[in-house]
């Protein structure tokens, strides 16, 4: 997800239409998608949107509406905001959260959206649908209340902004979707796998549901994902069939592009014919391994298989030419980038199974047949080699297998061996060669760690019996406790009076800052946690100015972070004894998260002091959403691997990447803010598409942020070493992985965290 | 003064073990203990101090201690934990434990109540039987203590672990197999494979791999044994798994192979094929240890010996032959230079590397000849089996001729690379004054080297072979006895009559005849060929029925008179036939009435491959081409023979019909 890369794609001249913009809105509603899966029919019912009276209907459906965006490589200045010809009537919400606003939502969050799994739409006569994803970006046109919600919000709320009108209006009719995005790289790693589980689950909407994937396909997809976990296939996807474009023409192609069959003459080596796989082997697989089986030896069983780079010409067997090579089936012979091969192994024909297995850690290569492992047959192999078939002469025929069955030859055994084999090194890895440095070094990280996050009775006897010393005085410590533990119990108006006084220029120096917080203070009335009136409509017209009025915890609804996967169905007020018990827990959650958000802006601080706390809030957010969307086994992946991407492409990008960042800000303060208006239109805001921003687990992103901004005052590190250190080997992995290194796959660090 | 000087240390040294040993003999129990436990301080990982304290007569005050009824428990154990250091020392410091009755005191002191005093007891049993100078059957000399340690295992992991390494160590041989079969070691021990100690599930499984080797019963009994709901075979694979330790890998694939040698499991069944072999061939690497190559090598070749389809497999299993050949290549020259450590180290096992890899070529190569072709072409192979065969290790040589076996059963190879690489030298050089073992292989090679199409043929006679073969025809071991009179058997097919009279005056006749007279079948047929091979071609039948037309006359009615299965006397009746194809030997049978009439009775015996043989003699009397064969037929057709020839001429079995008619023919003539 690697925003380097992410952002770079911006650059390029792409347009975007403003629907995109509305992924980031359905990005939030896929946590309660998620729940709704497992909920019955009954309980999606309730969902339904009640629009607000005030709602100017008609207009929404009107067919001017949608404008588009364009981006442009012009990151020197803030994007113009888009005016959409109608809206609703935010000005009463606009003069309550007099929201400081620079710049426009611009459309580069919807390109995250790639892996989204499906929405629900809200349709023109309020019946909701699900949708399959692939493909259907452009449906989004059909929501069209939502959209006019959104831009009108977008247009209103830019109005008071400093920030020059949005340029570049398009029709409504979008063009379709650039070829570019759909292969885009995406923020969050290995999501098709829920995806696809997740769709197929669901009852296909369309007749024509391009997402109907059958059994063979979820299977490979299981198969793949365990098999190589470490491989993000937004960026290096995984071969899944033969290419039926980067083949010769006497290949013939057939059963979903795995069979293949020979349709020339055959006459003399000449006739030679190969194909390659849809892509390359990625780097961070660690181990590779593919199966053909040979469905018929043909004449004469002139068949080769092995690997070649792109670009290898096609009208010869694998093997004969430069960064190719093959295994051959008339003499066993391998040919390792040449016309003449050397004895390898016995020779194959009709019925045989064979396996060619690529080792990315010591760039060997070995063939398995019928199961048994026949010996190295290549060494010193280049990165970036396709999967590779020849065949010479008519009738042969012969199936691949990518992981679409179980294969012959136990290649998760010898996976398993290289595991050991790496976590071995890292395990026998020297560290430090003078006597108790290391361990210092490991309780300076622990001390520094719970002192960061506030913990001062467990860092005070850590250090206590560790013989440290603590850099922040007691007091201040549990001064930011206790602003944490305000926050995290959605006090938010308690918070803010509370940093004031302790911090008081603060809030002032960074009015992203402070945006922050008051939007979370929106969302906390609505919540009913922090003002005095319990607004399910989002009605709070004094709640802006009663924020020193202490919360009441027995109206606040009884949440606790641990539920945060379940659908909040009890209405407010239902009391909260277990509400500080569960604030404990709570900001022990929150460390993941905060801890490497934050690490990524270390590099720009000095030049906008206010981008990276917004910039932290907008990645936990997709990073939540991300959560939520994957399944269990992907959960914890994402979640760093995300975290981190982001985190270590600013890093690639410092300097530069300053603009991106504004712009990035803008759209995440008018998002945040957009959504939480949204709220509003909800009668049950608990259950709305846009409800999991009142799940109390949103507040640690705030939370993290208001830490870290105090902590810098102090000039003290915005993040703990720890989160640093971590923040560092993810990106390392993710550094190798792009570098042809592959023994990152069997090296993760959640298998140390635990 | 340096003399002087260690003279001196050595003494202060003496005098100080002395002190510890002195101790031992206060009247205060309290500070006996404490004498005990400073001396166990002392011994540890000081074997100039262990030998010391033995040499000053610790160890029979220490054993009075132990089995003391008024010592108190805590200074039984601490007794218990340092005569078990003791025997970590030197195998002579186990030797004088042995000699002062330690293990009867040890076995003893397992029946006392105390825990820990029982661990530190089994702890020392467990050092004291592992060492290789300690006789196992002290283990079993008692009937009570068997079932007393299984009883044991359940106290605590220490017991498990110890046991477990006492079983594995003591277990040799097919009788200890049962007795702990009986007391139900199966049962006990089974579970103990899911533990949680690492070196309990090594122990038991190296306890089955004892148990099962060469012992149906328990293999039959192991492949179904369930523990916590899994299969045994199922446990041991999931222990072959790659990321497994080498040594649990290693030991899971002996128990699965001895079970399947065992014939508990089939050699096509997956565990086998796809986990056991790869597993084994892995272990043939040369990321392996030099100890593990070994054991692995040996392994497989058991495990593949009898089973063409392993032996292929094996054969393209992860370049196994290629792999093999740098068995040969230690020590290394580069450790030669570079490190006295490494040289030792590959030196010591220099020679198990090449006997191991001699023995899995043997397998390999065992039945199929495209990998015997293999084995050959992999560099200086046959070079390298040539100089094996005269190596200093019988080990080696024994291998080196197992595997030079295997591969003389191709013809191809017999004709060329034997044949190149005069392989018959140093075989006949081994045959001389070797051990039995070697002599049983390497004789039974001679056989395929004494094939008439072997070019080692000439050679191997002319250095001598008859009169090493007939020397084994008497040796005590049925299997030379075969294996000599065999090669002689071949020796003598389509040979020149000087050979024919050379093994007839080698073997002299008494000793044929108590070869005709062996009690093994094997070593009768053998001989009965060799009469054949003797009794070919007229001049030589009669030439040697000239001279010992008598005895051979004697033994074929001997044989024909005696309860022989139809083979026997097939064969014997084949060698008459042989004899009536001769000039003058004819007359030895037709002079012998009792002969003649036994010829007749086969004529009419039930099995028509007695019939036939028959038939071939009384054909060959009545040829009509000789001279006086018109006596003879007239003869013949006074005892009846024609009456019988015109009865077979019915006969439903085509060739019996065809040979009756030729010889009705015969007189018509």
């Amino acid at each position: 997800m690697k925003t380097g890369e992410f952002l770079f794609l911006l650059f390029e001249d792409v347009p975007i239409l403003i629907s995109d913009i509305f992924y980031d809105w359905r990005r939030q509603t896929e946590r309660r998608t998620g729940r709704e899966l497992a909920a019955g029919p009954s309980e999606r019912a309730r969902g339904t949107p009640q629009l607000l009276p005030s709602a100017p209907c008609a207009s929404s459906r009107s067919p001017a509406a949608p404008p588009h965006v364009r981006v442009r490589r012009v990151p020197e200045r803030p994007w113009p905001g888009s005016r959409a010809s109608a809206g609703l009537d935010y000005s009463r919400l606009d003069a309550e959260l007099r929201l400081g606003f620079e710049e426009p939502y611009r459309g580069e969050v919807g390109r995250r959206q790639q892996k989204e799994v499906k929405w629900e739409e809200i349709r023109p006569h309020g019946g909701r649908r699900r949708w399959p994803v692939r493909g259907r970006r452009r449906r989004l046109g059909r929501a069209p209340q939502r959209r006019e919600l959104r831009a009108s919000a977008g247009e209103r709320l830019a109005g008071p902004g400093e920030a020059p009108p949005r340029a570049q209006h398009r029709p409504p009719r979008a063009p379709p979707a650039p070829p570019g995005l759909a292969a885009g790289p995406c923020p969050a790693g290995g999501a098709p796998a829920p995806a696809l589980a997740a769709s197929s689950s669901a009852a296909a909407p369309f007749p024509h549901g391009d997402s109907a994937l059958n059994e063979q396909e979820k299977e490979l997809q299981r198969r793949l994902k365990r098999l190589y976990p470490a491989v993000d296939e937004q960026e290096t996807p995984l071969p899944r069939s033969w290419s039926p474009k980067d083949k010769f023409s006497y290949i013939g192609l057939s059963q979903n592009n795995l069979r293949v069959h020979y349709k020339g003459h055959g006459k003399t080596p000449k006739d030679a014919a190969s194909v390659r796989a849809t892509h390359p082997i990625p780097a961070a697989c660690g181990i590779y391994y593919f199966e053909v089986k040979i469905v018929s030896k043909g004449r004469d069983g002139y068949m080769g298989i092995g690997l070649s780079a792109q670009g290898v010409n096609m009208n010869r067997l694998p093997g004969w030419d430069k960064h190719s090579y093959g295994y051959h089936g008339d003499d066993g012979h391998s040919f390792c980038s040449s016309g003449t091969g050397q004895p390898y192994g016995p020779t194959f024909t009709t019925g045989d199974v064979i396996g060619c297995c690529v080792n990315l850690i010591n760039n060997t290569c070995f063939y398995t047949k019928n199961g048994h492992s026949l010996g190295i047959a290549f060494t010193d192999l280049p990165p970036n080699l396709y999967p590779t078939v020849g065949l010479q002469t008519p009738g042969e025929v012969v199936d691949a297998n990518f992981g679409q069955h179980p294969f012959v030859f136990d290649i998760e055994d010898y996976m398993r061996e290289w595991r050991t084999k790496i976590q071995a090194q890292i395990d026998r890895f020297p560290i430090g060669d003078r006597e108790g440095e290391w361990q210092t070094m490991i309780q300076k990280m622990v001390s520094s760690y719970l002192v960061h996050h506030g913990y001062c009775a467990t860092a005070e006897a850590f250090a206590r019996s560790t013989d440290q010393t603590v850099l922040e005085e007691l007091a201040s410590i549990k001064n930011r406790q206790r602003i944490q533990k305000l926050v995290l119990a959605g006090r938010m108006g308690e918070a803010i009076e509370t940093t004031q006084q302790l911090y008081p220029s603060l809030l002032e120096r960074n009015p992203n800052l402070l945006f922050t917080l008051k939007v979370r203070q929106f969302i906390e009335m609505v919540n009913g946690t922090d003002s005095e009136v319990r607004c399910l409509g989002g009605r709070s017209p004094k709640s802006q100015d009663s924020y020193p009025v202490s919360p009441r915890p027995f109206s606040s609804p009884s949440m606790s972070p641990s539920h945060g996967m379940n659908i909040h169905n009890l209405a407010p007020g239902k009391g909260s004894t277990a509400h500080y018990s569960g604030f404990e827990s709570c900001s022990n959650g929150v460390i993941s998260n905060k801890a490497h958000q934050s690490y990524c802006h270390s590099k720009h601080q000095s030049s906008n002091l206010n981008v990276p706390e917004l910039n932290s809030i907008n990645m936990s957010r997709s990073q939540q959403v991300n959560n939520f969307t994957s399944n269990d086994v992907d959960m914890e992946t994402d979640h760093y691997s995300n975290g981190v991407g982001e985190t270590s492409s600013n890093g690639f990008l410092n300097g530069s990447s300053k603009h991106d960042h504004e712009m990035e800000d803008c759209d995440t303060e008018m998002g945040l803010q957009l959504d939480a208006f949204s709220l509003l239109a909800y009668s049950d805001p608990w259950n709305s598409p846009v409800g999991n921003q009142l799940d109390p687990i949103q507040r640690e992103p705030v939370c993290s942020a208001l830490n870290s901004a105090i902590l810098e005052t102090h000039n003290l590190p915005k993040q703990p070493p720890l989160a640093l250190a971590m923040g560092q080997a993810t990106q390392c992995l993710g550094l190798m992985a792009r570098s042809g290194i592959g023994s990152c796959a069997f090296a993760t660090v959640e298998d140390y965290l635990h | 003064l340096a003399c002087f000087l260690t003279h001196i240390r050595s003494s202060e040294v003496t005098a100080s073990s002395r002190h510890y040993v002195d101790r031992l003999f206060d009247p205060d129990p309290q500070k006996v203990l404490q004498g005990v436990i400073d001396m166990k301080n002392a011994v540890i990982g000081n074997n100039k101090q262990k030998a010391n304290l033995i040499v000053l007569g610790a160890v029979p005050r220490l054993l009075y201690l132990l089995q003391q009824e008024s010592s108190s428990t805590e200074l039984k154990t601490e007794c218990a934990v340092v005569l078990g250091s003791l025997a970590m020392g030197t195998e002579n410091n186990v030797k004088s434990l042995l000699d002062c009755h330690i293990i009867p005191a040890l076995l003893q002191g397992l029946l006392s109540p105390d825990l820990k005093f029982i661990e530190a007891c089994l702890r020392c049993l467990r050092t004291v039987f592992t060492s290789p100078v300690t006789p196992e059957e002290l283990l079993y000399t008692d009937a009570t203590v068997i079932p007393h340690l299984m009883a044991l295992l359940s106290r605590s992991r220490y017991t498990q672990e110890y046991i477990c390494q006492i079983f594995s160590h003591c277990c040799k041989g097919p009788d200890h197999q049962t007795i702990l079969f009986n007391h139900g070691a199966v049962q006990n021990i089974a579970h103990l494979l899911t533990s949680l100690s690492y070196k309990v599930r090594m122990q038991a499984l190296k306890c089955f791999s004892v148990l099962a080797f060469e012992n149906p019963q328990v293999s039959m009994t192991l492949v179904n044994v369930l523990v916590d709901g899994e299969l045994l075979p199922q446990i041991f694979v999931k222990m072959l798994q790659r990321d497994k330790p080498i040594e649990m890998q290693l030991t899971s694939a002996k128990c699965l192979t001895y079970m399947c040698r065992a014939g508990a499991i089939r050699t096509d069944d997956n565990c086998i094929v796809l986990k056991t072999l790869p597993c084994l061939v892995r272990m043939c690497s040369k990321e392996r240890l030099l100890e593990e190559r070994v054991e692995g090598a040996e392994t497989l070749a058991y495990l593949i010996e009898p089973d063409v389809e392993l032996q292929r497999i094996a054969s393209i299993t992860d370049h196994l032959i290629a792999m093999l050949a740098d068995y040969f290549k230690y020590p290394s020259s580069v450790s030669a230079i570079t490190d006295i450590k490494r040289l030792d180290h590959d030196l010591k096992h220099a020679h198990e590397l090449r006997q191991a890899a001699f023995k899995l070529y043997a397998s390999l190569g065992a039945n199929d000849e495209d990998i015997r072709k293999k084995i050959i072409e992999t560099e200086n192979m046959m070079d390298r089996i040539v100089t094996g065969l005269s190596e200093s290790s019988v080990k080696v040589r024994l291998a080196a001729v197992r595997c030079l076996h295997s591969l003389s059963r191709s013809v191809q190879q017999l004709r060329t690379s034997f044949q190149d690489h005069a392989v018959w030298k140093p075989l006949m050089k081994v045959l001389q004054n070797a051990p039995d073992e070697i002599l049983v292989v390497a004789s039974s090679m001679l056989c395929n080297l004494l094939l008439e199409f072997s070019p080692s043929k000439e050679p191997i006679l002319e250095s001598g072979a008859v009169e090493l073969l007939c020397g084994l025809t008497q040796s005590e071991n049925p299997a030379l006895r075969v294996n000599g009179i065999w090669a002689l058997m071949n020796m003598a097919f389509q040979a020149e009559q000087k050979i024919k009279a050379d093994i007839l005056r080698s073997l002299s006749t008494e000793q044929l005849f108590r070869l005709l007279s062996d009690s093994d079948l094997n070593v009768l047929m053998k001989t009965l060929g060799l009469l054949r091979n003797l009794l070919s071609t007229r001049p030589h039948i009669d030439k040697i029925m000239s001279t010992h037309g008598k005895q051979i006359m004697q033994a074929v009615t001997l044989i024909l008179e005696g309860e022989h299965n139809i083979e026997v006397k097939e064969q014997t009746l084949c060698i008459l036939a042989n004899i009536a194809d001769g000039t003058t030997a004819k007359e030895l049978i037709m002079t012998n009435d009792d002969i003649l009439q036994k010829i007749k009775y086969y004529m009419g015996h039930s099995h028509v491959k007695l019939q036939l043989a028959a038939m071939f003699c009384i054909s060959n009397l009545i040829w009509n081409e000789e001279e006086g064969s018109q006596e003879r037929q007239d003869k013949l057709r006074d005892m009846g023979i024609v009456d019988i020839l015109h009865k077979l001429s019915q006969s439903p079995d085509s060739n019996l019909c065809d040979k009756a008619k030729t010889a009705l023919q015969q007189y018509l003539a």
